[in-house]
């Protein structure tokens, strides 16, 4: 039985090979952490606000039920509706009924991770009904066709040269790549949107369960557009993004600003409480709350991976991770790319086979937890996911053999002396200029790149040892 | 002090003279040196991959080993890292070892640390020509916060000249099985960090782990643009000589 989806190299290699890619994705994450050290060391004791971040999410997660309850009712009181969606085609089931129920031909979105989640766009289009991200960079990969490849630059891996090919066929007209030139034609494009939008769905950062309010942080202004314009709201959101109230939201807030672009607050931050009451001037009349589980159900009840789900959606980790620098997010194959991607995909989609490659998207470095504005331990995350996927029994047989083999001589130093010594004899077929430089594999993966130092004719034990004897 | 040596398995196998260095410094600085039979491997290479169960037996080795030390100083930041951050995971459900992995833990350093913070003893008299440069490798900073120990004992070495490494704290790519499992994204990374190491103009590349540095070494040889490489016991041992 395969137990490694084939398509996960092509995707590596795919990626390796496309050096402007790499080249992006290097010098967006490298800009994106800077900003990120600047804004942290700015606002001053940040290993406390990270330790305060950490108490507010595991208290959160620990109680959500409580707040989840809490949230529901207020909203419900307000007059929005609520709909608790099992799986991503439950969610697609609760958004697509509401637009039937409409006749909604126009629905315009905010940025949402949830939406790629559940992969609602096609559903909505085979619908019929036309469905415009009016964030740029999700306006982008939407025409394109792609999913995102950063969680917040999600078009991160295109030039303006590809963004020109891509707009010019729906502009009717040709376009030059400078950026006054393109943002224009989105904003014209967008305005129209706006206006037209029967149906605004959007994503939610947090939400504050004793208000039953929305929170969004965007930079381009349009989550406010897409929350006041139409009549109709739904907002979809993770079952685990909620703060208690307005106090711990000031310091989630702060950490996710600044942690995400380095900003100390993002350019637009949009809380609402809809629907429109009777004393609000705008706003949306009808409101309808999706929230998502997805499998954050079990990941709740397991005692290792729980702290998973304190996760803010920053990117932090994407920015410092160096696998991640050197292949960009579509590789993995993932909505979710990068150290958090590799966590929580497994957890999320439970199939082994087709994401069983995530948790080794990693050296293990400790980069990502190190980022961490909540001080996930990612790394230490990712080794346990290791372990489950070996206890679960989806590695190969071989490679169970391998690491008994191991064991064995290395709970028997004695007899892994004479095996050392045993193999720097017979290692010469392998040599080259004094270094082991060819091999089969696995060695050929280190060999076909690097070369290796010869095994000692002597392990230090032994020279030891005899050191002691004369 | 007695202290004891932890060899760890890539310095026993690959680099003796490492070990060997090792036990003549802190010979030379007044100390009583034993390296107690039985010891192997710290178990990283079957932890790191998911194998617990075959971590754990090595781990349980290696703790045996130890038992009856005072001290125990190793030639790795990542050996000892393993110690330190994941023995408490590994024997969670083990209350007998994860008491002796706790004793352990308390009486093991990473010999920079030990020399530095415990020995207080950065100037070790020695002196080497050279333009080196430091990758701090991840474990040992990340993990084992050894902070600035290595930087301190080159800062002593008389004649050294040390340059910076740009973009120093990216992981070489190395990650232990990481590079045979993950041979594509492996290469990837060491090449990039490759590229600094010879950006900085450095004609000496020094860390405090055998794994990194044979990594980063093994691919610019390959690539026919060989940097001299040391850990930084090499180091210390070629300076103390004269």
């Amino acid at each position: 039985m395969t137990m490694y989806d084939p398509t996960v190299d092509q995707r590596v290699d795919k990626a390796l090979a496309n050096d402007f890619l790499r080249l992006a994705t290097r010098r967006a994450t490298d800009r994106l952490r800077n900003n990120r050290v600047k804004a942290a060391e700015e606002l001053g004791d940040w290993q406390k606000w990270r330790e305060a971040g950490e108490t507010i999410r595991t208290h959160v997660v620990a109680n959500l039920d409580f707040y989840l309850k809490q949230l529901i009712t207020q909203i419900e009181k307000q007059g929005g509706h609520v709909h608790l969606a099992k799986t991503p085609a439950e969610a697609v089931t609760f958004v697509k009924n509401i637009v039937r129920e409409h006749k909604a031909k126009n629905v315009i979105k905010s940025k949402s991770m949830i939406s790629e989640e559940i992969h609602l766009n096609h559903a909505l289009e085979d619908e019929g009904s036309t469905v415009i991200e009016t964030d740029l960079g999700e306006y982008i990969i939407q025409i394109a066709g792609e999913p995102p490849s950063h969680i917040i630059v999600p078009a991160m891996h295109k030039t303006r040269q590809q963004v020109a090919d891509l707009f010019e066929p729906i502009a009717g007209h040709p376009l030059t790549s400078d950026t006054p030139t393109l943002t224009r034609f989105v904003r014209n494009k967008m305005r129209e949107s706006f206006l037209q939008g029967e149906i605004g769905i959007t994503g939610c950062n947090f939400a504050v369960a004793d208000t039953g309010s929305i929170v969004m942080v965007t930079n381009e202004g349009n989550g406010r557009m897409v929350s006041t314009l139409p009549r109709v709201q739904i907002t979809l959101m993770g079952m685990e993004r909620l703060v208690p109230s307005f106090r711990e939201l000031d310091v989630m807030l702060n950490l996710l600003a600044r942690s995400a672009t380095g900003q100390k607050f993002s350019s637009y931050t949009t809380i609402l409480t809809p629907p429109k009451q009777a004393s609000d001037p705008d706003g949306p009349e009808e409101f309808h709350l999706v929230i998502l589980d997805h499998n954050r159900s079990e990941i709740l009840g397991d005692k290792t991976f729980r702290p998973a789900l304190n996760c803010i959606r920053c990117g932090a980790c994407f920015n410092v991770c160096p696998v991640y620098r050197q292949i960009g997010g579509h590789a993995y194959g993932s909505v979710y790319a990068g150290p958090i991607g590799a966590v929580i995909t497994p957890l999320l989609e439970n199939d082994w086979y087709k994401w069983g490659h995530l948790p080794f998207f990693s050296s293990l470095c400790g980069a990502c937890s190190e980022a961490c504005p909540v001080r996930l331990p990612l790394h230490d995350l990712l080794v346990k996911l290791r372990a489950r996927k070996v206890v679960g029994g989806h590695t190969p047989k071989i490679e169970h053999q391998i690491f008994k083999t191991y064991r064995f001589f290395f709970t028997h130093e004695k007899t892994l002396r004479k095996a050392l010594r045993l193999g720097s004899k017979l290692q010469w077929p392998l040599v080259r200029n004094g270094r082991i430089s060819v091999g089969i594999p696995p060695l050929s993966n280190w060999t076909n790149s690097r070369t290796l130092p010869k095994v000692s004719p002597k392990s230090f034990m032994q020279m030891w040892s005899e050191l002691n004897r004369n | 002090m007695k202290v004891s040596l932890f060899a760890t398995c890539l310095a026993n196998a690959l680099y003796p003279d490492i070990d060997l260095t090792m036990a003549r410094i802190l010979t030379y600085l007044g100390h009583t040196v034993d390296v107690p039979e039985g010891q192997a491997c710290c178990g990283q290479i079957a932890f790191n991959s998911g194998y617990f169960d075959d971590a754990r037996e090595v781990a349980r080795t290696l703790i045996d080993s130890f038992e009856h030390s005072e001290i125990v100083v190793g030639p790795s930041g990542s050996c000892i890292a393993m110690i330190h951050h994941y023995y408490p995971t590994l024997f969670e459900n083990e209350p007998a070892y994860l008491k002796k992995a706790n004793d352990l833990i308390h009486k093991s350093y990473e010999f920079t640390q030990f020399v530095v913070d415990v020995l207080k003893t950065p100037d070790l008299g020695a002196s080497y020509s050279a333009k080196a440069t430091y990758h701090p490798s991840c474990h040992a900073t990340r993990l084992l916060s050894i902070g600035d120990a290595p930087l301190t004992l080159m800062k002593h070495i008389k004649g050294l000249e040390l340059v910076p490494l740009t973009e120093a704290q990216l992981c070489c790519g190395f990650g232990g099985t990481f590079s045979v499992k993950m041979p594509k994204l492996s290469t990837a990374m060491v090449a990039e960090k490759a590229q600094h190491v010879l950006d900085s103009g450095a004609d000496l590349l020094v860390g405090v782990d055998m794994g990194c540095l044979m990594n980063i070494s093994g691919y610019l040889e390959k690539i026919n643009k060989p940097v001299k490489t040391m850990h930084i016991i090499q180091l210390l041992g070629e300076g103390m000589k004269s």
